[in-house]
């Protein structure tokens, strides 16, 4: 994997880089678009302005952490309970930037701190896959989360807006859509069954097992996203 | 069009929080720079991240999220279109759901 990647020349970032991000990452908008109104459509019946509704959306960028803190939500703001319930359900995200080092490692000062705010689940997993395919353009991920950033802003917005109007039942088909973004991003990060079948299945089966065991996010999430990624990091080297 | 300074402060919070998660886990492994092993792992994150995010959210749909799961890799592996494949997904959901509701009224 990595002496194919590393013969294609260095690290850039250019703006084909970012257009190429940005062509990739609008068909997801359908899967973070009804997710977006959703929190829109909560923020307000929590009894957030438009102003505040969008403000939080376009710093936070994170959608199961926004629902979370409205879930607490209370007056006057819990100001303490919100931002830990960020640190923890956001904490997933702390690996991400280091498992992308072959590319932020080239980046400086603003493309590199940019780049890292607007990075999300997608981005992160579609830039994995871009570098394993052995691309160098480190704009992918930046027009990656830019794009998705944009239309989050818009849908929460409009999710406000909205208000009670678009309530879709608690079963609505229409969530599925999230999961089915990351259930279909799964196909390109697959590289065979020699390397990746029993990471994952032990990865899939540890984080259903913590989940029944009644744990809350991000405990499913972690204790199999790390256990899948030792075993096939072992399987690596023992090969090497 | 009110922005009230408590609100304003939890989500300065929250946002504060939410950019160490995102930088942080980069600016420890760039100041730290881990063991080789450390490293390998990092890189064989990205499966097994969204295969444990994944499984239990579809184990919450019970069998139409596994039959839709299904769908959804299929199209997406045939036409590496993952709009295609989303979309296909939330069709399937609605009409296994839809299939479900009819069987138990039949």
């Amino acid at each position: 994997m990595s002496d194919q990647a590393e013969s294609k020349g260095p690290v850039v970032f250019t703006r084909h880089g970012v257009a190429h991000g940005i062509r990739t990452a609008l068909p997801l908008v359908i899967g973070t678009f009804p997710f977006g109104l959703v929190v829109g459509v909560i923020s307000d019946q929590k009894g957030l302005s438009w102003l505040e509704t969008v403000l939080m959306a376009a710093l936070l960028f994170a959608g199961s952490s926004q629902l979370l803190a409205l879930e607490l939500w209370s007056d006057p703001a819990p100001i303490m309970a919100a931002t830990i319930a960020a640190l923890v359900v956001n904490i997933r995200m702390a690996p991400m930037g280091a498992a992308l080092a072959p590319w932020l490692d080239k980046l400086r000062g603003v493309k590199l701190w940019g780049s890292l705010a607007f990075m999300v689940d997608h981005a992160f997993a579609l830039s994995a896959a871009e570098q394993r395919r052995g691309g160098r353009d480190a704009g992918y991920l930046l027009g990656i989360g830019v794009t998705l950033w944009c239309f989050w802003n818009v849908s929460v917005g409009l999710g406000h807006i909205m208000g009670a109007a678009v309530r879709f039942p608690a079963g609505h088909a229409l969530y599925f859509a999230a999961i089915a973004t990351f259930v279909a991003i799964l196909v390109p990060l697959w590289r065979g069954v020699r390397r990746d079948f029993w990471p994952w299945l032990l990865a899939g089966f540890l984080a259903v097992l913590a989940w029944k065991a009644g744990l809350g996010q991000p405990w499913p999430l972690l204790i199999g996203a790390f256990a899948g990624a030792s075993l096939s990091a072992w399987l690596e080297l023992r090969r090497e | 069009m009110t922005l009230r300074p408590d609100v304003l402060l939890a989500i300065i919070g929250m946002a504060v929080a939410t950019y160490l998660c995102r930088a942080g886990g980069y600016a420890l492994f760039r100041a730290l720079r881990p063991p080789r092993y450390v490293e390998v792992v990092l890189q064989h994150l990205p499966g097994p991240i969204f295969m444990a995010y994944a499984m239990p959210a579809l184990a919450a749909h019970g069998w139409k999220g596994w039959v839709a799961a299904v769908a959804v890799v299929a199209v997406q592996y045939a036409s590496r279109s993952l709009a295609a494949a989303i979309l296909v997904g939330v069709g399937a959901m609605a009409g296994l759901g839809a299939f479900e509701a009819w069987y138990l009224a039949r």
